[in-house]
């Protein structure tokens, strides 16, 4: 029922890909499909009006009626106008020309403010500042001992000379912290305030207040990536009430799709210059605007899983696989094991997925993912002999029977995790061969592209698709199973083209070797 | 190379295990196990292996009888007068402009579509609002009603056909024999659920009778603290312990003390936790089940931030399958938001509103009233 942008586009365009030439009846259909999805996924009505008129004007114009391919217009317009909408470049941090830098948070209750806070600090120090925290949110319960803990975690001083709960005045706590951080040397102050309504008009002044007292350089208005149409009235309220110069983007680790992103940024004009991902203090990012829309044309979040990727694993451990697997090494159930663990740290196998470009639509199948699945790979791994665990061929029928029982499962399980991995066995080693030398990595995956873009690109991608297909058939050839393996692959190459809104490959590989030549 | 190397991992997982999730799935003939008692690595402690054997051994014969409104402190009769002006103050835009296109001369079908977007506006969701605006247009078009006042009652039966009357919206706060009364209040982070357990507490003691409350949020800074002020407001005792421990043997202990105690209800909040988070649900889980190794749960509240949008309902549905939600206490319906992912959530789950919290004061939580709601939605005075 729930589809998200991404998946809603998708259908748009692999709805499109079959038409040879778009007609006003096209863009009509793909406005109204457009509208549909960007309205259920948060996006403030006004701005879904003003995102689908400009589609429109622009998918009628001169460009798509000398587009080879205009279903590809269609997607390159829609992503610039996210690109567009979403803000462009990323903006940074203003620091103060004379230290303290005064940074101050707004936002309604629950936004995530004061995690917010503690996860600012925690970025200013790794940037070499001292900062400062500022409890000035007297108001909820115990505001200022969650600032107080956090702090701790982070390793930041506290300034909070009122206990809070309603005790004291934010407006004169805000004006002595400044004093407090200038005679303790800190240049960077975070004044944590108050959740409060749009329409709370004492509230809002009070926030004015705190901000004519301070002279903030930066006044952050804190956004849940959740948050629905409301979200153009609250932003608006906030830019009349206390003006803010900059947006952040909290609970970005759920499945919102941050419709709100595409909103605020609209309405008020003001970047998202950060993106908060998780509870922890470390999961805090600056945005990027580009994987914003990329994610949500569902071009998948490949930058993002790398960044995560390079900060869970080992890099001795890559190194060595990488090399092996260079090497044309037979790979073994031992490094599979190895490999499973990895992954598995970066989080669930889901989330994994769901970032791979053209998930989308994969993603009820990822739905049924079950981590423990994986677990239970581990065990059966586990029960293995390190002699079975190098040379899985030797693992014969009493073997499997005692596997099955050291990992409480049953032959057939055990039986079908060998068989499979016989196949990927198989499989690493055809890739390993078209891979060539390592270090350019993404030659044959570009070529394939570069060939699957032009023309059809059916026959190219499809090659990947009935080798394997052949290869399932062997295997008990359920219809159902090409589900998961087949949608994998186009991370990798082969499909690709065909998963991929089309048009858009190519500037994300770009992208992915730019980043590798620094 | 991180790249390359990634997309290769993935491809060897996906190929070895994808099959073997499918095989497992069909193998099972497609029953999920409830709770996968396998107990691969992330499955539960040995506190779990004996739930089978204690079942919640009485059976709901005893079930308190539904409780109306009595959850209210004394002022009872002001939490709904406050209600209706608060929602009206910030909603009457949605009422007004609607009345305005149904009272139109001519009813085009922009004015439809105008209707339709003003209820999108109201984070009702493209689906239902098209199909209000659909029931409305036909009902219209029969009873050929042009007067205002008319159509503003035809608007109001279609919207209160949407929140549904008849459902049961009562909180089930009343303890059965020795056993208290436990409610459970969940949701994603920073939707409420501390303060609105606190509210809660307030308004069962303002019942006259007594609370305890279980900080099973040890994950939060200061959260425990949080809750122990509010409970310290009514005199509710507050069972928590450090930061860190287990949520599940927080909520343990509560029950327990409170079963010692013979208090009526016990209130456990939990930890904001994100839906997509597998490990964080499957924990939320387990509260649940340790808690009915003692005590029966009455009422799991998910708490619900009128703000949020239609990731509202993927966050109703996901709690739903996980701890069996009966009831939503929709928060922060005082400002702007118009609360209408609740028609949504409703029609989607068929788990009732119950609760609406409208301000930050301590008495600021009210039974959900669908009639009240829609009426303050449309404005009395028009």
């Amino acid at each position: 029922m729930f589809e998200t942008l991404s998946d809603r586009l998708t259908t748009v365009f692999s709805s499109l890909r079959s038409k040879g030439k778009l007609s006003e009846a096209d863009i009509n259909a793909t406005a109204r499909e457009i509208r549909i999805a960007l309205l259920e996924a948060d996006v403030a009505l006004p701005v879904v009006k003003d995102f689908v008129a400009q589609i429109k004007e622009r998918a009628r114009g001169a460009e798509v009626s000398q587009a080879l391919n205009p279903a590809q217009q269609v997607v390159k317009i829609v992503n610039d106008e996210l690109i567009n909408v979403l803000g462009g470049e990323t903006r940074r941090v203003r620091y103060a020309k004379s230290p303290p830098t005064v940074i101050m948070l707004a936002g309604l209750q629950g936004s995530g403010k004061t995690t917010l806070a503690g996860k600012l600090s925690r970025w200013f120090k790794s940037e070499g500042h001292a900062p400062l925290l500022v409890a000035a949110d007297l108001q909820r319960p115990n505001a200022v001992q969650q600032l107080q803990v956090l702090g701790e975690r982070s390793g930041t001083p506290v300034y909070a000379p009122e206990p809070g709960n309603g005790v004291g005045d934010p407006i004169e706590v805000a004006r002595r912290s400044i004093e407090h951080a200038k005679r303790s040397q800190h240049d960077v102050v975070i004044i944590d305030t108050a959740g409060r309504l749009g329409i709370d008009v004492e509230m809002m002044r009070q926030a004015a207040d705190i901000r004519d007292a301070v002279t903030p350089d930066e006044i952050l208005f804190v956004v849940d990536a959740m948050i629905g149409q409301d979200a153009v009235t609250t932003a608006q309220a906030f830019v009349d009430g206390v003006g803010f110069d900059g947006v952040v983007l909290t609970k970005l680790d759920g499945d919102a799709r941050g419709g709100a992103a595409l909103s605020v940024r609209h309405i008020t004009g003001r970047p998202i210059m950060f993106a908060s991902t998780g509870e922890k203090l470390e999961d805090f990012d600056v945005f990027h605007p580009d994987r914003m829309a990329g994610r949500i044309l569902d071009m998948g979040d490949i930058l993002t899983l790398i960044e995560q990727a390079e900060k869970a694993f080992d890099a001795e451990q890559a190194e060595k696989m990488t090399s092996k697997f260079a090497s044309g090494e037979d790979f073994t159930l031992e490094d599979f094991l190895e490999q499973m663990q990895m992954i598995r740290k970066l989080g669930p196998i889901k989330n994994l997925l769901g970032m791979m470009p053209g998930m989308g639509q994969m993603r009820e199948q990822i739905d049924d993912i079950d981590d423990r699945d994986l677990d239970r790979v581990g065990g059966i791994i586990n029960s293995m002999t390190p002699g079975e665990r190098q040379n899985p061929k030797m693992i014969n029928g009493s073997r499997r029977a005692r596997i099955a029982r050291g990992s409480g499962v049953t032959v057939t399980e055990v039986n079908n995790l060998v068989t499979r991995f016989f196949d990927a066995q198989k499989m690493m080693r055809q890739v390993a061969g078209g891979m060539g030398i390592p270090g350019m990595p993404g030659t044959r995956r570009k070529a394939v592209k570069a060939a699957g873009k032009k023309n059809k690109g059916k026959g190219k991608q499809r090659s990947g698709d009935p080798r394997k297909r052949a290869q399932e058939t062997g295997k008990k050839g359920a219809p159902q199973q090409d589900g998961v393996p087949q949608a994998l692959p186009p991370g990798l190459g082969g499909g690709l083209p065909g998963q991929l809104p089309p048009g858009f490959q190519m500037p994300d590989l770009s992208k992915l070797q730019d980043r590798k030549k620094k | 190379m991180d790249y390359l190397y990634l997309a290769i991992a993935i491809l060897v997982l996906a190929i070895v295990a994808g099959a073997f999730f499918l095989l497992q799935g069909r193998g099972r003939g497609r029953t999920p196990p409830p709770q996968a008692p396998k107990g691969g690595p992330g499955g539960g402690t040995g506190v779990l292996e004996k739930e089978p054997a204690a079942p919640p051994a009485e059976a709901p014969v005893v079930t308190a009888p539904p409780v109306p409104e009595i959850e209210l402190p004394p002022p009872s009769a002001g939490r709904l007068i406050r209600l209706r002006a608060r929602l009206s103050r910030s909603q009457n835009a949605l009422g007004k402009s609607l009345l305005l296109l149904l009272s139109r001369d001519a009813l085009d079908d922009e004015a439809w579509e105008e209707i339709e977007d003003t209820l999108i506006t109201a984070d009702v969701g493209v689906v239902p609002a098209r199909q209000i605006v659909d029931d409305l247009r036909t009902k219209v078009k029969v009873l050929g009603s042009r007067d205002p006042g008319e159509v503003r009652a035809l608007l109001k039966e279609e919207l209160l056909g949407q929140i549904g009357k008849d459902w049961e919206r009562s909180l089930r706060t009343e303890p059965h024999g020795a056993q208290p009364a436990v409610i459970l209040v969940v949701g994603v982070n920073g939707t409420g659920k501390t303060t609105t357990c606190g509210k809660l507490a307030r308004a069962i003691v303002g019942d006259g009778r007594s609370v305890l409350l279980g900080a099973a949020d040890t994950f939060r800074a200061a959260a425990a603290d949080q809750l122990q002020t509010w409970g310290s407001r009514v005199g509710a005792e507050v069972v928590r312990k450090d930061e860190g421990t287990d949520p599940a043997s927080v909520a343990f202990e509560a029950v327990k003390q409170g079963i010692a105690d013979a208090v009526d209800t016990v209130i456990i909040d939990t930890a904001g936790r994100l839906h997509t988070k597998t490990g964080l649900m499957d924990e939320l889980g387990k509260v649940k089940r340790v808690i009915e190794k003692q005590a029966q749960v009455d009422e799991v509240i998910l708490v619900l931030d009128a703000t949020t949008g239609q990731n509202g309902l993927q966050q109703a549905r996901v709690f739903a399958e996980v701890v069996n939600v009966t009831g939503i206490a929709l928060t922060k319906l005082d400002g702007t938001a118009k609360g209408g992912i609740v028609i949504a959530v409703q029609r989607e789950l068929g788990v009732p509103v119950k609760l609406v919290g409208l301000g930050e004061g301590p008495d600021d939580l009210a039974p959900f009233e669908p009639e009240a709601f829609v009426d303050a939605i449309l404005g009395d005075q028009v």
